[in-house]
C-alpha cells in the first residue's frame, strides 16, 4: 500500500489506502479548536464548496463525522495557497491598512502586541528547545530515578526543581508539557509548570532590585509561590482526573532519527504554542491600550478590593515574570500584600498563559485549572502577606 | 497548515527577529539586554524551518523506496495511539505525510505582518497620559561634573527635582530629552517611558513644562529643552504621582533617540 502524498495542485481523491489509514479517520475531541479566535481563522474555513466537493468524492464511511470527512490533503495544497493570497494581499492593501492603524489607540496596541511577542518568543523557543530535549533524549528511566516514587512527595520536589529553570512563564508550559508525556505524575509537572517562572533566580533577583526598601517581599514570593504551586499538585493529584488532561501526542517526538524527532517536535510546539500566544498577545495589548487607568485608583482604598483588583490586573495585562516586580513596586497606593498579591498570581495565571495551557494541555483543563490557581493563589499570597509582611 | 507554510512562517518569523535584532528596532519593543536571546532565537527559528523542509524532501525522496517497512511500522504505531487524538497527524515517519497543525498556527502570521510590514513605533504621548507617573525614590544620586551645562535625562531630572528638592541642580542650566505629551487641558509634558523588559510594562515619567514653550507642540516628537529648575510641582491625575516643573529657556527638536526607552531602572 503506497503511502504517498499527493503532488499539492492534484486533485484529492481519497483512495482505499487512505481511508484505511487510521490516524487520519480517527474521530476524537478537536483540540485544535478554539474559543475565541473566530474572525481570524475564518480564512482557513470559508471554503464550503471545496469541502462539499470532498465530501461528494469520498465513499460513505460510518465511522467518519461529518466534521472529520475534511479530506487533510484537499485542505493542506490550501494552506500554501491561502498563505500566499494572505501575504499578496496585505502587502497590495499596504496603504490603506496602514492609514487604519495609525490611530494612536491602534498603534499603541500594536506596539504592545509586537513587544509581547518578540519578548516572550526567545523564552518560548527556549523552553521548546528544552522540551523537545527531554522529550528525545532524555529516557523516561531518568524521571523515574529522580523524582520521588510518591506522587506526594515528587510535587514539592518539582515545585523546586521549577528554581533551575531560568526564563518566564513561557518557557514553562511547553517544559511542563514534556515532563507530563515523559511519564512524569502530571501532579509533579503541574507544581514544576506553577513554580518555575516564579521561584527562579532570576526573577528573584528582578523582585529584589524593584523593591530595595523590602526585602521580605522576595521570600515572601518564594514563599507564597511555591505553597501555591504545591498545593495546586496535591490538589490536582486528589481531585483531578486523567481524562481533564489532553496529554499532547507522542507521535510528535518519534521520526526516522532522534534528530529529525528533534527538530519535528520544536516545529510542532513553537508553531503550536506560538499561535496561542498570538492570542494572549492580542488580549494583553487590548488591555493595555483600552482599559482606562484611573480604576485602580479607586480599588486601592479598599483593602481587600486592592488585592483582589491587582490579581484581576496580574491576569490581564500578562506582563513577562521577570519584569512584574517593577511594575508592582510602581503600583504606590497599595499594600504590600497586594503587590504580593499581584507577583504570586502573575506568572501562574495569565491571558497568555491560560491560551497557551489551552493548547498544550486542553481547553476542558485548562478552564478548570485556571481559576483553581487564581482563587489559591490569592489565598496563598495573603496567608503570605499576614505572616510575613 | 501544510509543512512547506509552517516552514514558511517559521523561516519568516526567524528572519524577522534577526532584521530586528541586527537593526534598533527591536528597541521599539524590548529592552537592549535581549538582543542575544533574540538572534539566537531568530537563528533557531530558520534552522528548524530549514530542517523541516529538509526532511520532507529526504522524506519524500525516500518515501517509495522505504515504504513498505513504513507501512509495517505505521499500522502499529497508528493503532496504538491514534484513536485517541482527534487531529490526523499524518506523521508516521515524517515523510509522504501530511501534517496538519491546528488552525490557531496561522495567527502566527499577524505578528510577522505587523512587525515587517508595520513596524509600529515605540510607545508615545497616548499610553503615557493614560499611565501614572512611575517615579520612584532613587538609592541615591550620581554625583555631576561640578561646571557647565548638565545632561540630565527625564527620570535623571524628576527624581533630584523631587526627592532631593532641586538641591544638586538648582540655577544650573540643564538639557534633558524627551518626546512631547499634552494632557487634556492641552499643558505640555515632557516624557521618558522607562522599560524594565518590554513595552508592555513601559511606564512614563513626567516632567511639566513652563515657562517658553514654544508656541506650537507637537505630541510625539522628540525635544530637547534647557532651562532650569523650578520647586513648582504637580499631581499625576491617573495616579497621584508627584510631576516636577521644569523652566524652559529654549527648545528644539531633535531625531528619535536609538533606544527611545529609558532603561536606567535595569540595572
Amino acid at each position: 500500500m503506497a503511502i504517498t502524498k499527493p503532488a499539492p495542485t492534484a486533485k484529492p481523491a481519497p483512495t482505499g489506502a487512505d481511508r484505511h489509514e487510521p490516524v487520519r479517520t480517527a474521530p476524537g475531541p478537536k483540540p485544535e479548536e478554539t474559543p475565541g479566535v473566530g474572525r481570524e481563522t475564518q480564512e482557513t474555513q470559508d471554503f464550503p464548496q471545496a469541502k462539499g466537493a470532498l465530501k461528494g468524492n469520498s465513499a460513505p464511511d460510518a465511522s467518519r463525522s461529518p466534521e472529520d470527512n475534511r479530506s487533510p490533503e484537499g485542505k493542506d495544497s490550501r494552506s500554501s495557497l491561502v498563505l500566499t493570497m494572505v501575504l499578496l494581499l496585505l502587502v497590495l492593501l499596504q496603504g490603506p491598512i496602514r492609514g487604519a492603524l495609525s490611530a494612536p489607540v491602534m498603534q499603541s496596541w500594536m506596539t504592545v502586541f509586537v513587544a509581547v511577542l518578540v519578548q516572550a518568543l526567545p523564552f518560548l523557543v527556549l523552553g521548546v528547545l528544552l522540551s523537545a530535549a527531554i522529550a528525545v533524549f532524555v529516557p523516561p528511566a531518568f524521571f523515574a530515578r529522580a523524582l520521588p516514587s510518591r506522587p506526594a512527595l515528587a510535587v514539592p520536589v518539582a515545585g523546586m526543581a521549577g528554581a533551575m529553570l531560568p526564563g518566564c512563564e513561557c518557557a514553562s508550559v511547553p517544559v511542563a508539557g514534556a515532563l507530563v508525556r515523559r511519564g512524569v505524575t502530571p501532579a509533579a509537572a503541574l507544581a514544576f509548570l506553577l513554580s518555575a517562572p516564579a521561584i527562579n533566580p532570576i526573577v528573584l533577583t528582578a523582585t529584589a532590585v524593584a523593591f530595595p526598601r523590602n526585602p521580605e517581599m522576595v521570600v515572601g514570593r518564594f514563599v507564597a509561590s511555591l505553597l501555591v504551586s504545591c498545593v495546586m499538585g496535591w490538589l490536582w493529584q486528589r481531585l483531578g482526573r486523567t481524562d481533564w488532561l489532553r496529554t499532547p501526542e507522542r507521535s510528535h517526538y518519534e521520526g526516522p532519527s532522534k534528530s529529525a524527532a528533534f527538530w519535528n517536535s520544536v516545529r510542532h510546539d513553537v508553531m503550536h504554542a506560538g499561535g496561542f500566544l498570538v492570542v494572549g498577545a492580542m488580549a494583553a495589548a487590548t488591555l493595555k491600550a483600552v482599559a482606562p487607568a484611573s480604576w485602580l485608583r479607586t480599588a486601592a482604598q479598599n483593602p481587600l478590593v486592592a488585592i483582589l483588583a491587582l490579581a484581576v490586573l496580574a491576569v490581564l495585562l500578562s506582563i513577562c515574570s521577570e519584569a512584574d516586580a517593577f511594575v508592582a513596586a510602581s503600583l504606590t497606593q497599595f499594600s504590600l500584600t497586594a503587590k504580593l498579591a499581584f507577583l504570586v498570581v502573575g506568572p501562574m495565571i495569565d491571558l497568555k498563559l491560560f491560551a497557551m495551557q489551552a493548547g498544550t494541555f486542553g481547553r476542558g483543563f485548562a478552564l478548570r485549572f485556571a481559576p483553581a490557581t487564581f482563587c489559591l493563589a490569592i489565598a496563598g499570597a495573603v496567608l503570605t502577606g499576614a505572616v510575613l509582611l | 497548515m501544510n509543512r512547506q507554510a509552517q516552514a514558511a512562517i517559521l523561516f519568516l518569523t526567524g528572519a524577522a527577529l534577526l532584521h530586528a535584532g541586527f537593526t534598533n528596532l527591536y528597541l521599539r519593543y524590548v529592552k537592549a539586554g535581549l538582543q542575544p536571546l533574540l538572534l539566537a532565537s531568530g537563528a533557531v527559528l530558520i534552522v528548524t524551518a530549514l530542517a523541516t523542509v529538509w526532511y520532507e524532501w529526504r522524506g519524500r525522496r525516500n518515501g517509495d523506496a522505504e515504504d513498505h517497512d513504513h507501512h509495517q511500522q505505521g499500522q502499529g504505531d497508528a493503532h496504538g495511539h491514534g484513536d485517541t487524538h482527534g487531529h490526523a497527524d499524518g506523521h508516521l515517519h515524517g515523510e509522504g505525510h501530511v501534517h496538519r497543525e491546528p488552525r490557531i498556527s496561522w495567527l502566527l502570521v499577524l505578528p510577522l505582518l505587523a512587525l515587517i510590514l508595520v513596524a509600529p513605533p515605540a510607545l508615545g504621548s497616548y499610553s503615557a497620559m493614560r499611565t501614572g507617573t512611575a517615579l520612584q525614590q532613587p538609592y541615591g544620586y550620581d554625583k555631576l561634573p561640578a561646571d557647565g551645562p548638565l545632561d540630565l535625562n527625564v527620570v535623571d531630572y524628576a527624581t533630584r527635582a523631587v526627592y532631593d528638592h532641586g538641591r544638586s541642580i538648582a540655577g544650573r542650566p540643564i538639557r534633558i530629552t524627551g518626546f512631547v505629551a499634552l494632557d487634556r487641558t492641552g499643558a505640555p509634558y515632557l516624557v521618558r517611558m522607562a522599560l524594565n523588559c518590554c513595552a508592555a510594562d513601559a511606564q512614563p515619567v513626567k516632567i511639566a513644562l513652563t515657562g517658553r514653550i514654544p508656541p506650537v507642540l507637537e505630541p510625539d516628537k522628540w525635544l530637547e529643552v534647557t532651562g532650569t529648575y523650578t520647586a513648582r510641582r504637580t499631581k499625576d491625575p491617573v495616579n497621584n504621582g508627584p510631576i516636577p516643573y521644569f523652566r524652559v529657556t529654549s527648545a528644539s527638536p531633535v531625531p528619535t533617540p536609538k533606544d527611545p526607552y529609558d532603561e536606567s531602572w535595569n540595572n
